[in-house]
């Protein structure tokens, strides 16, 4: 099964990028994950018809993805993947929504068409926004920063199992799938009843694991309570990252930035 | 050092669908010994290390670390005690870094900062892990997923350290890394294995279990010259007691 071996090898490398000292890695966790929920409830607060006041909005996956040094190739792949999920939920925008909103020379352009790119571009810059957190910060560090800030610590240990546990799982779906195939023999095999099997055994299989993990914490002590050994720390660099970001969304979300450009540049170039 | 013994008297264990896995085992491990559990698959070997530190509950029988009778009240105190080191590392690296899965038990034992940092630094040292202590685990090896279990287990200076099939998945290197790094220590050693090889060069005794019973106990080599014994429970004599294929096979053809 290469596309599930391959897709896990993708995730480790996002998992490896936040290995890294950049002054955004650097960076405590928590500034990170406030900024970036800044900057999705900003862009997704906009009116469904809104195209032009979000490009500005790019200015923050840039500058991250600048400053941190990410690949941006592999960034906005990863990002782009999203596209055809977001394609099919707006797909009968177009159909439904036939109001002519403006016109380019002789043709009009309909209200569906401006919401389906506008929620395109929203998707691209939500799920940057959120790779680029990974990517900079890691899971593990991004699930103890959601617990610092008060979310109920069960969910945030509930997360970093999962994200342990994803890799293992993945392999093992990987080799269950491969051992299907071999013996399919580039047919069908049985169909999706094999399939189903499969599933089966691989919930059953989990919950196995899942007994022997629990075992294994009880082996070192564990009594329901995660010890957390915090290292870094909300300072200076942190507010003023928090802020700087801060202050600049919201000047996006309160002012037409784009609108008053081109006033004065249709004011200069008559 | 009395806290350095295991004794087993009459365990029996049945397991919920009527299976008895284990039927009437004991013995006695005293301080400092070394000790295989050997046996075909399904003889028991496993749910009886279980048994060790209250990961499962005997149907019968008695179990002491030491002084202390193991029950509900000791578990604590006996889980420090006794070091358990599970055969798929996988089950027992759950943290999402090398340095938090070695911290994890000394956290677990109220330890704070720097104490917490120093126990994490010398068992993964002791292991020849320290350079990994960033890592994820599910980025390393198989032989560096297999030390970092075992510092994850020692970060809690356990007394006796019990291991299911250490050397198992191991390449014959990282095998022979691993037994000389066992071979250090000086703790009650209690292995199961397949890899009888490792176990007569680190033990000094072996306890054959088949089907849930005691077949043998006593020192190893005596038990390892046992041809018919092994047979009987399904073993072999390890392959460094057989004479050797080739010379045999060349000895075989120079017959007239």
């Amino acid at each position: 099964m290469i596309s599930i071996n391959a897709a896990v090898v993708d995730l480790k490398r996002l998992d490896l990028l936040a290995d890294s000292d950049s002054p955004i890695h650097t960076l405590d966790a928590r500034a990170k994950v406030l900024i970036t929920f800044v900057f999705i409830v900003s862009v997704v607060s906009f009116g469904k018809y809104e195209l032009a006041r979000l490009l500005p909005f790019l200015i923050f996956p840039a500058v991250m993805i600048t400053l941190s040094g990410l690949p941006p190739m592999y960034m906005a792949r990863k990002t782009a993947l999203i596209s055809p999920f977001v394609l099919m939920v707006g797909l009968f925008n177009p159909v439904f929504d036939r109001a002519v909103l403006f016109h380019i020379g002789q043709t009009g352009i309909s209200g569906g068409w401006i919401s389906l790119v506008s929620l395109l571009i929203r998707s691209l810059l939500t799920v940057g926004a959120a790779f680029i957190l990974v990517g900079t910060t890691g899971f593990t560090a991004v699930c103890q920063a959601l617990e610092r800030l008060g979310i109920p610590r069960l969910f945030a240990v509930q997360l970093l199992f999962l994200h342990r546990y994803l890799f293992v799982l993945a392999d093992e779906t990987g080799r269950a799938s491969r051992a299907r195939e071999l013996r399919s023999c580039g047919r069908k095999g049985l169909g999706v009843s094999s399939f189903g099997s499969l599933a089966g055994h691989l919930l059953l299989r989990t919950w196995q694991r899942a007994e022997r993990i629990h075992t294994a914490m009880l082996s070192r002590g564990f009594v329901g309570e995660f010890h957390a050994h915090r290292q870094s720390r909300f300072g200076v660099s942190e507010l003023c990252f928090l802020l700087g970001w801060s202050s600049f969304f919201v000047a996006l979300r309160t002012i037409d930035i784009t609108g008053v450009l081109g006033a004065l540049c249709t004011g200069i170039i008559p | 050092m009395s806290h350095h013994i295991v004794e087993v008297k009459n365990l029996q264990h049945r397991y919920p669908d009527g299976t008895i896995a284990i039927k009437d085992i004991s013995f006695r491990i005293t301080h400092g010994e070394s000790v295989a559990i050997i046996g075909a698959n399904g003889a028991g070997k496993s749910t009886l290390l279980q048994h060790l530190n209250g990961c499962l509950t005997a149907t019968s029988g008695e179990i002491r670390i030491g002084d202390t009778p193991l029950s509900k009240g000791t578990l604590p105190d006996i889980r420090r005690t006794v070091g358990m080191v599970f055969q798929n590392p996988d089950d027992q690296l759950f943290m999402p870094t090398v340095f938090e899965d070695v911290a994890f038990g000394p956290l677990n034992l109220g330890l704070t900062g720097s104490e917490v940092d120093d126990r994490v630094s010398v068992a993964l040292d002791r292991v020849g892990a320290g350079h990994l202590r960033t890592k994820p685990p599910y980025h390393l090896s198989g032989g560096e997923k297999k030390r970092v279990a075992i510092a994850t287990v020692l970060a809690m200076s356990p007394d006796i350290l019990v291991m299911d099939e250490p050397t198992s998945g191991l390449d014959p290197f990282a095998r022979r890394q691993l037994m000389s790094l066992l071979r250090d220590f000086h703790h009650t050693k209690i292995f199961t294995s397949h890899d009888l090889d490792m176990v007569l060069e680190l033990c000094q005794r072996t306890i054959i279990l088949h089907e849930g019973e005691i077949m043998a106990d006593g020192p190893t080599d005596e038990i390892f010259r046992n041809d018919a014994l092994l047979a009987a429970c399904r073993l072999e004599k390890p392959f460094s007691m057989q004479g050797c294929p080739l010379c045999c096979r060349n000895q075989d053809t120079k017959k007239p």
